[in-house]
């Protein structure tokens, strides 16, 4: 049953991704390789409108992610799922442990999850990136807006736009 | 207004007016829970985001989750949860539903090849700098690049990886415990 499933993947999503919305991408692209939910192409497509668009960027893409595998209510299940484990987890930490973000044993662990996190996200954005580029003129193009994100630090939705102006202009 | 519809106004307007989540929110708790409201002080806030980054899940929604508990407990907690969530599930569902109508579109099509080239510049350039921020001491480095080398040899999956590093950090609590 489609929506058993989607909610048990993203309440896993959920649990273990530590640190924020972007955390999300290597787990949805993971999705990507075990259901024919939604392509890598259409995940990118996702995280664009998930960062143009008002809310939270994680929960925006969850609800993006379950609206291609299985409508409206798809959308709403991925949600409930990844918000799920958040919710039970805070609310615990909240009751039981004051002085959680100073606890040790905590600390230790986030520490070496953060560095992982990241790592994980390098290598989704390689494999979107063997995707969506795949010839010399689209590298030239990634590589000037990376320096122009680089270097001009505006918000993602400026360069989102400008990539699709881009996009329409150039015909890609 | 009962206090319930209060907290529900507030969190759905966080969720309404905020792009990109994250750290992104923060002026907008501030202004909604801080000053308009007293729901909490700034310290409390702080606190809810060093403690939102530590636990797992979306760090915007971790936050709501702890003010909503604080002001009304489990209930207010699901509410605030709910709350800021709402226009995300609102508006994304309407867009993905004319964008999938769209997508025979030349033109759209067109736009969304430049914006995957945009996304795949952004996704780097937020990685440099997550790890400018988050992998700071040498520990650190060898956790991100011994990590990145398994992901690259062998394709293990996001949860696996993130149970690895979180073991490395496990035994070097121990360690530390037994000196």
């Amino acid at each position: 049953m489609i929506f058993y499933v989607l909610f048990s993947e993203f309440f896993k999503i959920g649990l273990f991704a530590v640190g924020g919305g972007l955390v999300t991408i290597p787990f949805l692209f993971d999705l990507t390789r075990k259901f024919d939910w939604f392509t890598a192409h259409e995940l990118m497509d996702m995280i664009a409108v998930s960062q143009s668009t008002p809310g939270p960027v994680g929960i925006n893409m969850a609800t993006y992610a379950g609206f291609k595998a299985a409508g409206v209510c798809g959308g709403i299940v991925a949600t409930t799922g990844l918000v799920v484990p958040s919710i039970i987890i805070v609310i615990l930490v909240a009751k039981l442990l004051k002085q959680y973000s100073e606890n040790r044993f905590v600390c230790e662990i986030m520490t070496a999850i953060r560095p992982a996190g990241i790592a994980l996200i390098l290598q989704a954005g390689m494999e979107l990136c063997k995707l969506s580029v795949t010839n010399f003129r689209e590298a030239f193009y990634a590589l000037v807006f990376f320096v122009l994100i680089y270097f001009y630090k505006k918000s993602p939705i400026f360069y989102i736009v400008l990539s699709a102006v881009f996009g329409a202009v150039l015909g890609l | 207004m009962s206090e319930y519809l209060r907290i529900f106004v507030a969190f759905f307007k966080v969720g309404l007016f905020t792009f990109g989540g994250g750290a992104a929110m923060v002026p907008f708790f501030r202004k909604e829970l801080i000053e308009k409201h007293q729901y909490i002080t700034e310290e409390d806030l702080m606190n809810y985001y060093a403690i939102g980054q530590c636990t797992p899940g979306i760090i915007a929604v971790n936050v709501a989750t702890f003010t909503g508990y604080k002001i009304k407990g489990t209930k207010g907690a699901c509410l605030a949860t709910f709350a800021i969530v709402l226009p995300s599930l609102i508006i994304i569902t309407f867009l993905a539903g004319i964008l999938g109508m769209l997508s025979e579109n030349e033109l759209i099509s067109h736009i969304f090849a430049g914006i995957r080239i945009g996304v795949v510049a952004l996704i780097f350039n937020e990685v440099i700098k997550l790890f400018q921020k988050n992998a700071v001491s040498v520990y650190q480095k060898c956790i991100f690049i011994g990590i990145l080398a398994v992901l690259l040899c062998f394709s293990i999956s996001p949860i696996l990886a993130i149970l690895l590093a979180a073991s490395i950090g496990f035994i070097k609590f121990l360690k530390e415990r037994v000196k």
